[in-house]
């Protein structure tokens, strides 16, 4: 049984829904009635059938939209795809990465064919049909990373890796949660996440880069993180932030449920093979509060979570503006009962 | 001294002389004095590998007397950064061994420098640099991407699309800018007080 691939959109008239079995699969990424940064780097090994983290490389009923939400913003900005000039190797592993990873766990839609450098692929959802020589940048119409991260869910960097240290030397970013790889790449790991506040003086960026640093091939990890987003919008990018701003002062009792979406990242990191580099795909996951509120735990935790996060994380992650509003539509959702622990809706 | 802030913004020394047989330095207005309190500590001959590109911006005459008086090798006055520029990276475009770098003055002067340096494929850890006079920032707009020189305000008029921006400490290398975003795109009819920041 194949994927139904809804058709909408994430901007204009925001047509984006998660179907019901969407909901319940939505991950959840609070394991208790609370938040604060931690080294949340756990094994990215198979979940449950069904979950998000059933297969590698997750595909799911917003793929085409999505898809389509990400050309539209490379045709505004070409910035948001770039490659210094050693990059090239790794990118070409990310698409090897991407192409068997997808083959493998959804035969109906994607398949790979391999007579040594010659390739055939073919994405059935998007209507893709390419032969190429996998290393000859002449028989693919873009570079191996934009091709493949094109036919791609979620944001992708790709860090280079020397000196002990990593290096945002890669990426295509149209789905970010308000940083611009425009101006980050070229960085170490401290300095991309300098604007981030407290984690540092945790020493939570020192711990993760050691860890980051020792990922296998083949033995990828993951991290969860999170913030919110007025209407289900991709692009929350910096570069565009005149233009969504003002939706954060729009959020009113009335529109909560449809118009204020938890934007969750699952995050994963990848050895990749011939270029030692390391690539990091950030998946957005959206769900509106409405949708949330359908399970009774989520909303019970999440009421409690937004309500006592700390001023200063709410404030980098943008939610001042509106909180007082969500903190009190969401009261409505808690009657004061214990949650069970673990992410899981019930 | 620059405050200690975010860990993308750069951190500054003192030069002092290093092992090597070619010299260049890049300098503007206060950074004439880094050269000239660092020369008291060299050996003797040092200057005579060196380059000097000296841009006197509001020093003026300050300094051009007793940096030439060091007697290096080449001595070049420039009326800006922009003008420079090109000629420090002609000067950096063939790789040599034992050449050393050092970069004082302005953090406009020390980012446009090190840039050019990094372009150049020298590692800027390897790079001596000591900020001196002015902290005006240049700006990058996150919004346009037009840079905006000198910013001596908090926030600050972006010089090319016109959006007010909230200059944040966040800094790259890659592009020797102070990343600026728009302080009131949530709300535009909010205009807060432009005040001096950067001096």
């Amino acid at each position: 049984m194949g994927i139904n691939f809804r058709t909408e959109t994430f901007r204009d008239d925001f047509s984006f829904r998660n179907s019901p079995e969407h909901i319940r699969r939505f991950p959840f990424p609070f394991h208790e009635d609370s938040y604060m940064y931690a080294v949340n780097i756990e094994p990215h090994v198979a979940g449950p059938a069904g979950s998000v983290l059933e297969h590698p490389i997750d595909v799911d009923e917003h793929y085409v939209s999505e898809m389509a939400d990400r050309a539209l913003v490379l045709a505004e900005d070409p910035l948001r795809c770039q490659s210094l000039p050693h990059m090239t190797l790794a990118g070409w592993d990310l698409l090897e990465l991407l192409m068997t990873a997808k083959a493998e766990s959804y035969p109906e839609h994607f398949s790979l064919t391999r007579d040594g450098d010659r390739w055939h692929w073919i994405n059935r959802p998007l209507g893709i049909d390419q032969k190429f020589l996998f290393g000859d940048l002449t028989t693919l119409p873009y570079g191996p990373m934009e091709y493949i991260t094109r036919q791609s869910q979620g944001d992708f960097c790709i860090l280079d890796q020397r000196d002990g240290n990593l290096w945002m030397d890669a990426g295509i970013v149209t789905t970010q949660a308000d940083w611009s790889l425009d101006f980050d790449i070229g960085m170490n790991f401290f300095e991309w996440h300098a604007p981030v506040p407290l984690a540092h003086e945790k020493g939570i960026f020192t711990r993760a880069l050691k860890f980051l640093t020792n990922v296998q091939q083949g033995k990828p990890a993951r991290r969860l993180n999170w913030t919110m987003t007025i209407n289900p919008r991709l692009d929350t990018s910096p570069e565009n932030y005149h233009k969504w701003g003002p939706d954060r002062a729009t959020v009113t009792p009335e529109n909560v449920g449809q118009k204020v979406h938890l934007r969750v990242e699952l995050q994963s990191f990848w050895r990749l093979p011939r270029s030692n580099a390391l690539v990091f795909p950030i998946r957005c996951y959206l769900i509106k509060m409405d949708e949330l509120v359908t399970s009774p735990k989520w909303a019970r935790r999440l009421h409690r979570v937004i309500r006592d996060l700390p001023e200063e994380l709410a404030t980098y992650k943008g939610l001042t503006r509106y909180r007082a509003t969500l903190v009190e539509w969401l009261a409505r959702y808690d009657d004061g009962t214990p949650t069970s622990p673990g992410f899981g809706p019930e | 001294m620059t405050p200690k802030t975010i860990l993308s913004r750069p951190v500054y020394g003192t030069l002092s002389p290093q092992a090597g047989t070619h010299h260049l330095f890049v300098a503007d207005a206060e950074g004439g004095g880094a050269i000239l309190d660092m020369a008291k500590a060299a050996p003797e001959g040092f200057f005579a590998g060196a380059h000097i590109i000296y841009i006197p911006r509001e020093a003026g005459a300050a300094y051009t007397g007793p940096l030439q008086a060091l007697k290096p090798a080449q001595y070049y006055e420039g009326p800006s950064i922009a003008a420079a520029l090109p000629r420090q990276k002609q000067t950096l475009a063939p790789a040599r061994m034992g050449r050393r770098l050092y970069l004082a003055g302005t953090e406009g002067l020390i980012g446009q420098a090190m840039q050019a340096a990094l372009d150049a494929g020298i590692d800027h850890g390897s790079i001596q640099t000591e900020q001196r006079g002015s902290l005006a920032r240049r700006v990058q707009c996150v919004h346009c991407k037009g840079i905006t020189e000198d910013v001596t305000t908090q926030p600050v008029r972006c010089s090319h699309c016109g959006l007010l921006l909230f200059v944040r400490d966040h800094y790259s290398r890659r592009l020797a800018a102070f990343q600026g975003v728009c302080i009131n795109a949530e709300d535009q009819s909010e205009i807060p007080p432009i005040e001096e920041a950067f001096r």
